[in-house]
């Protein structure tokens, strides 16, 4: 089956400065994708592309098979059938919100239009505001409409770009998971760019993480989190610290922390100097063991608490636990690491 | 005990809007005072009724009116056309698209500002009429047989105007453009919108407050013209009131011709007001980013260019070296030491009434800023209204009773003092001073006023805990923050009344000539080159406030 989306090896510049360098990836009918990244990254360039704003330097975009630009050629914006949620929602504030949602429905069968705008209305719950303008909603309405005012010409393809970055963090996640729910029951494919990578697990069938105009892992969320291919994916997706070992077995290393054993994706030779992703949740309290860690600071977050602890050799690790556990800083306890999924990179050798 | 409802009295009124006797002080008494003088010229005019004038309405019905309603009418019809479709095409191509010059012309554009409507008059009389430069070159080229375009005629005054007011319609339309334009744009391609669809289904609309806001200013500015209509001898509501006090000597009337402008002025007023009001909308988010413009086709974006350069080429660079053109043919002749007195009484009047301006603004904006009450904000509000008056009216209306204040001056001076002058207030820049004030102290105030709100009431209270109150705090916080809508207050008053020229004209003492009433002089002569001296005094001058404006622009 022809992918919906499909970018190939495509590279833009701005002046001299390239912030897209030679990015492929492919979206499947009624997939949800995400671009996750900091700021700067170039994820929102490469959203813009494909909706036709900017020019490509290298490489060629194919929207459900039709080649869409590549160097040089591009086609219009408004012939592309791309819908887009705008980061500032962009809703046009001299109509209302009926006039704004069915702003794009072209054809001349207005009956089924307004009954499809009716529907969509209803189904993002702005079903009894139609006739308010955009600046009598709040924040997370107006997000709604912007999401109704792009599905309503049935695009192709839906790009949001940052589209929960304006609302308040309680109402990002709810809204997200909303948003999945609505874009699931349409069918819609979509691309998203965000820097919140709990937005992007909400949303996201695939994300991407991107650094300096590249995609580093484009993989499931599962994935990214137990798998990362690099130590940027690693540290930038959840939290945790790497711990230097030496690989002394396959699947087998030996650390600071004793000999860890568990499951990998890469063989490595006995010998190997690495360093072990250690996940706060891979850190096992144990009453039972000889206090070998010292604890430095503790984060109160609710459901659990987030130690910090240190290592006779200073090494500092990471520690997740119950919440109802209170150990206070400066106490030594003892830990012990139970690692399901062994992450491990080689250590650079000095050049 | 009476248990019958008593009426509200007036006091009670006032102080369920927060003033009361008790609570009466200097700023109130001032905002009062400052009210009261905005107000002075519309109850004069409202007035002047009560003196009917039967014998002189009748030879104006019969002569005169119906030629001022039509000639206003076409003005009013024709020159927001012009702006309009001049003052939005140049916004969007500057705001949104991108063609080679675009950045120098987004701001030389604005140059038109500098010259004062008056002036580009006689220029393209000079220019364009019958023995005008270009038509007798044309003439020589194609044969004397040759018909043009009459200059002179309703055509020729809606161009100049257009071309000369076109600015305020292009600097709201681009601020608008430039805010919301480009990612308006966006939407509506990603909803499948082509250019033009999105120009005009968004873009446009979008931009309508802002848009009508700007023709609403030039109608003001249209309305109280003079300058221009007299240079094209075109009657209209303006010069008959001058014609009326001048040529009539009836004062009655001027004011009772002045009540069709005032009308008009207060529709005009209110329908501003209201699109003030509708102008709070603007998306925020990223906007302006280089990079995000309209990418023109070769030949279009040369046309671009083009056009942007011929509005420019006629509406200033043009006049301007006609100008020079002229004075340097005529300086030798022309320029001696009356020439200071022009200039030095424009300079004085220029400085004086910018004082003036700055000081009342000032005082009303620390009145707002003391005393928070829907009175003191209503009254504030209204004395800012009066831009909307033209000169001519005010003019008027503040001679009227000046002169009777006068009278009675002279009376009690003869009573008490023995001493019978001719005139004691008629003799002073006093009128001229009042009228100025109340035209510009919305061009003062704004300026001030936006200074003044940088300055959060929390900047004083975190001032005053950290030890600094009274002069100091004036001084080290007030002052610095404020001096920048200070000098831009004075550049612009200073400059707006050395190019004013009703007021000037009709109340100045008499030897208080100024280079502005020098063109009117000169041009009601037809002597252009000889106007053209001191015009290019005031052009430079008027570059001052245009910088100023290119600078905020910029930033």
């Amino acid at each position: 089956m022809t992918p919906i989306l499909s970018l190939q090896d495509i590279s833009q510049a701005y002046g001299r400065q390239r912030i897209v360098n030679q990015l492929s990836l492919e979206l499947e009918d009624g997939q949800i994708g995400c671009l996750l990244g900091e700021s700067g990254c170039g994820k929102t360039s490469v959203l813009r592309t494909i909706a036709g704003f900017e020019p490509l330097l290298e490489g060629e975009i194919r929207i459900s098979g039709q080649l869409v630009s590549q160097p040089g050629r591009s086609l219009a914006a408004d012939q592309r059938k791309v819908g887009m949620v705008f980061q500032d929602y962009a809703l046009f504030p001299h109509l209302t919100i009926y006039d704004n949602v069915i702003f794009g429905c072209k054809g001349a069968d207005k009956k089924r239009a307004a009954q499809q705008v009716n529907k969509l209305l209803d189904t993002v719950g702005l079903g009894n505001s139609q006739k308010k303008y955009p600046h009598e909603l709040s924040g997370g309405q107006q997000q709604r409409v912007a999401l109704a005012r792009a599905l309503a010409p049935q695009p192709k393809l839906l790009l949001l770009d940052e589209p929960f970055s304006n609302l308040d963090v309680t109402l990002r996640e709810r809204l997200s998971l909303e948003v999945r729910d609505i874009l699931k029951e349409q069918g819609t494919t979509a691309l998203m760019v965000t820097h919140n990578q709990h937005e992007a697990f909400a949303m996201a069938d695939l994300v991407g993480v991107m650094r300096s105009g590249e995609i580093q892992q484009w993989d499931t969320a599962y994935n990214l989190y137990h798998h990362p291919v690099n130590p940027y994916v690693a540290d930038f997706v959840g939290e945790g610290v790497l711990l230097p070992g030496l690989v002394s077995a396959n699947c087998r290393v030996e650390t600071g922390l004793g000999l860890l054993d568990g499951l990998c994706c890469v063989e490595m030779t006995p010998g190997t100097a690495v360093n072990v992703l250690i996940r706060p949740e891979d850190i096992v309290y144990d009453p039972e063991y000889q206090p070998n860690v010292e604890v430095l600071r503790r984060h109160f977050r609710g459901p659990s608490t987030f130690y910090t602890l240190a290592m006779a050799d200073g090494t500092q690790l990471q520690m997740l636990m119950p919440s109802t556990s209170n150990h206070l800083p400066g106490t030594r306890i003892g830990i012990r690491a139970q690692v399901q999924h062994l992450v491990l990179f080689p250590t650079q050798q000095p050049s | 005990m009476s248990l019958s409802p008593s009426k509200p009295s007036r006091a009670s009124i006032a102080e369920a809007l927060g003033w009361s006797v008790s609570s009466m002080d200097g700023w109130r008494l001032l905002v009062l005072a400052v009210f009261m003088l905005v107000l002075t010229p519309l109850l004069v005019v409202a007035g002047s009724f009560l003196w009917p004038q039967p014998e002189l309405w009748k030879h104006l019905q019969q002569t005169l009116l119906t030629d001022l309603l039509f000639n206003t009418l076409w003005l009013v019809l024709g020159v927001p056309i012009g702006t309009l479709l001049l003052g939005v095409s140049l916004a969007w191509l500057t705001a949104t698209c991108a063609f080679p010059g675009r950045r120098i012309f987004s701001w030389a554009l604005l140059l038109p500002m500098a010259m004062p409507a008056y002036v580009l008059a006689f220029v393209f009389i000079g220019l364009f009429d019958f023995s005008g430069v270009v038509p007798t070159q044309l003439r020589s080229w194609f044969g004397p047989g040759l018909s043009l375009p009459e200059i002179r005629s309703v055509g020729g005054v809606i161009v100049v105007l257009s071309l000369s007011l076109f600015p305020y319609v292009y600097l709201l339309a681009r601020n608008a453009f430039l805010t919301q334009g480009m990612r308006a744009m966006e939407a509506a391609q990603s909803l499948g919108c082509n250019r033009w669809q999105g120009f005009f289904r968004v873009a446009l609309p979008m931009a309508r407050p802002w848009i009508a806001g700007g023709v609403l200013l030039v109608l003001m500015e249209t309305l109280a013209d003079f300058g221009t209509v007299s240079t094209f001898n075109y009657d209209t509501f303006t010069t008959a009131i001058y014609k009326m006090w001048f040529g009539f000597f009836s004062l009655e009337g001027a004011a009772q011709l002045s009540s069709f402008l005032v009308l008009i002025a207060l529709v005009l007023l209110v329908a501003e007001q209201s699109q003030r009001r509708r102008r709070r909308y603007t998306p925020g988010g990223r906007s302006g980013q280089s990079g995000e413009r309209l990418v023109l086709s070769c030949w279009h974006r040369w046309l671009a260019s083009g056009y942007c350069a011929l509005i420019l080429v006629v509406s200033f660079l043009l006049p301007v070296a006609q100008l020079a053109r002229w004075a340097t043919e005529s300086f030798g002749e022309e320029f001696d030491e009356r020439y200071y007195a022009w200039l030095g009484h424009s300079l004085l009047l220029g400085l004086l009434a910018a004082l003036l301006v700055a000081a009342v603004a000032l005082a009303l904006a620390y009145a707002r800023r003391r005393h928070r009450d829907p009175l003191t904000k209503w009254l504030v509000w209204f004395s800012g209204l009066g831009y909307a008056l033209p000169g001519s009216v005010l003019a008027v209306g503040i001679f009227i009773p000046l002169a009777h204040l006068d009278n009675l001056l002279i009376d009690a001076a003869g009573h008490w003092l023995g001493w019978s002058p001719d005139a004691i207030l008629r003799d002073t820049v006093a009128i001229m001073l009042l009228a100025y004030l109340i035209r510009f102290l919305a061009v003062g105030h704004k300026a001030i006023d936006s200074a003044m709100q940088r300055i959060r009431p929390s900047i004083d209270e975190a001032a005053r805990l950290l030890g600094t109150g009274g002069l100091t705090l004036l001084r080290r916080i007030h002052l610095p923050i404020v001096s920048g809508g200070l000098a831009t207050a004075l550049t612009l008053v200073f400059v707006d009344v050395m190019k004013e020229m009703p007021i000037t004209l009709m109340t100045r003492p008499f030897g208080w000539d100024t280079l502005a009433v020098k063109i009117f002089e000169l041009t009601s002569e037809g002597e252009w080159e000889r106007a053209a001296v001191p015009a290019l005094f005031l052009v430079a001058a008027g570059l001052l406030p245009i910088m100023l404006l290119i600078r905020k622009m910029e930033r």
